[in-house]
């Protein structure tokens, strides 16, 4: 209930502001552009899937970058951590609402990858699914970690992108490997260990 | 309801809060005075449980659903109405009747005209009255209130005085001000930092 009514308030502020979600399309969007006409004509649909996951990853951690930024700007998050609910559903809110941002984002970058690149297979398509959940749930404990910090916007990169090479792995591996499977497995995998690691770790991060 | 023995609080090198001794009891109303950068924000911090002492014993008996705090910044968003802010917050202290609650503050406080505009647009005084409600918005047991009387006119100051009077009898205040002669009829002790 209490990661519902969060998760609620976040789309509504984005409704409201709209910073977040037109910025994301936006450079997807144009990510691929650039992609396209950087890629040699003859390049293979291989390299084409690969920069498509570049291009997910730094979507979303444009996305994850703002996700915190209400709370930081209006000293928000003070008032979320004293109230008697469970932290966790703070970061369970974020990572529903950074989703929701992340998914209709894809809904405009695949068709728009399909019409640049090459087409993309119903593996591809759960890959990037299963990709989504980790990305968001290891993304925002990461985000609210750097947004205590001093130097926020390069933090969040260098302890996101080290953290994201299993996902790269996991989802390229889903859209080139002939048995896909197994790459799915291990995105399931992951996203079941580090939700587990980030829904523990979430109080320790906005709490002292 | 709060015992502070050898309270202090450093970040990093630099002191924020000497070390003070206290105790608060039940029904009691502590008014924290002293100089800018003596501590009180962070006295109160550490009271509310946001942050940790560096050194020095601090019990606070009351639950964290219990305690109701007013900080410098409103803790409120300002692409949501006084509504929508006061609903999330109730939503999260699982506040009985929130509805009518939130309307019976809103009232209280003269902010029902405004209660469907986004708090950006009110003015410092506005944000003040909304922060006292979100504060009182649960019943809480202890009030921990920084600066409350801060950016009010003469009329959110005689209203915020009335709220103070009412309740004084039934919950146990901690306050910081500036201008503590305004909270002499209310107080049962005083805490001068630095």
């Amino acid at each position: 209930m209490d990661a519902g009514a969060l998760a609620r308030k976040d789309l509504l502020l984005e409704l409201r502001a709209r910073d977040t979600l037109p910025a994301m399309l936006l450079f997807i969007v144009a990510v691929l552009v650039v992609f396209h006409f950087a890629l040699p004509t003859n390049a293979s649909a291989h390299a084409s899937l690969g920069l498509l996951w570049v291009a997910i990853l730094f979507t979303a951690l444009l996305g994850l970058g703002r996700s915190f930024v209400a709370e930081r700007e209006q000293g928000v998050l003070d008032g979320l951590v004293l109230a008697p609910s469970d932290r966790s559903a703070i970061w369970v809110g974020k990572v529903v609402a950074t989703l929701a941002f992340l998914v209709v984002a894809e809904a405009v970058a695949l068709p728009a990858f399909a019409l640049f690149f090459t087409s993309i297979d119903g593996a591809t398509i759960a890959g990037v699914a299963l990709a989504d959940i980790g990305i968001c749930a290891v993304g925002t404990v990461l985000a609210a970690m750097a947004a205590a910090g001093r130097a926020r916007e390069l933090l969040l990169p260098l302890l996101f992108l080290p953290l994201a090479i299993p996902i790269v792995v996991g989802g390229v591996g889903s859209s080139l490997a002939a048995s896909s499977g197994k790459y799915l497995a291990f995105l399931a995998l992951y996203d079941a260990i580090f939700v587990l690691v980030a829904w523990a770790a979430f109080e320790y991060v906005v709490t002292e | 309801m709060i015992r502070a023995r050898g309270v202090a609080r450093s970040f990093g090198d630099k002191r924020a809060l000497e070390p003070v001794d206290f105790d608060l009891e039940s029904r009691g109303f502590l008014v924290v005075t002293g100089p800018n950068g003596s501590g009180k924000t962070t006295l109160l911090r550490l009271c509310a449980g946001l942050l940790i002492p560096t050194s020095g014993e601090l019990e606070v008996d009351a639950e964290r659903g219990q305690v109701g705090y007013l900080a410098h910044e409103p803790l409120v968003y300002r692409e949501l109405t006084a509504i929508e802010n006061l609903d999330l917050y109730g939503r999260l202290y699982r506040v009985a009747e929130r509805r009518e609650r939130i309307g019976m503050l809103l009232e209280r406080f003269g902010l029902w005209e405004a209660r469907s505009e986004r708090t950006g647009s009110y003015s410092r005084g506005m944000l003040q009255r909304l922060a006292l409600c979100r504060a009182l918005l649960h019943d809480p047991e202890l009030l921990i209130l920084d600066e409350p009387a801060n950016a009010l006119d003469e009329a959110g100051e005689t209203l915020l005085e009335r709220e103070l009077d009412e309740l004084r009898r039934e919950r146990t205040f901690l306050v910081a001000s500036h201008a503590p002669e305004r909270l002499d009829r209310f107080a049962t002790g005083k805490l001068a930092l630095g």
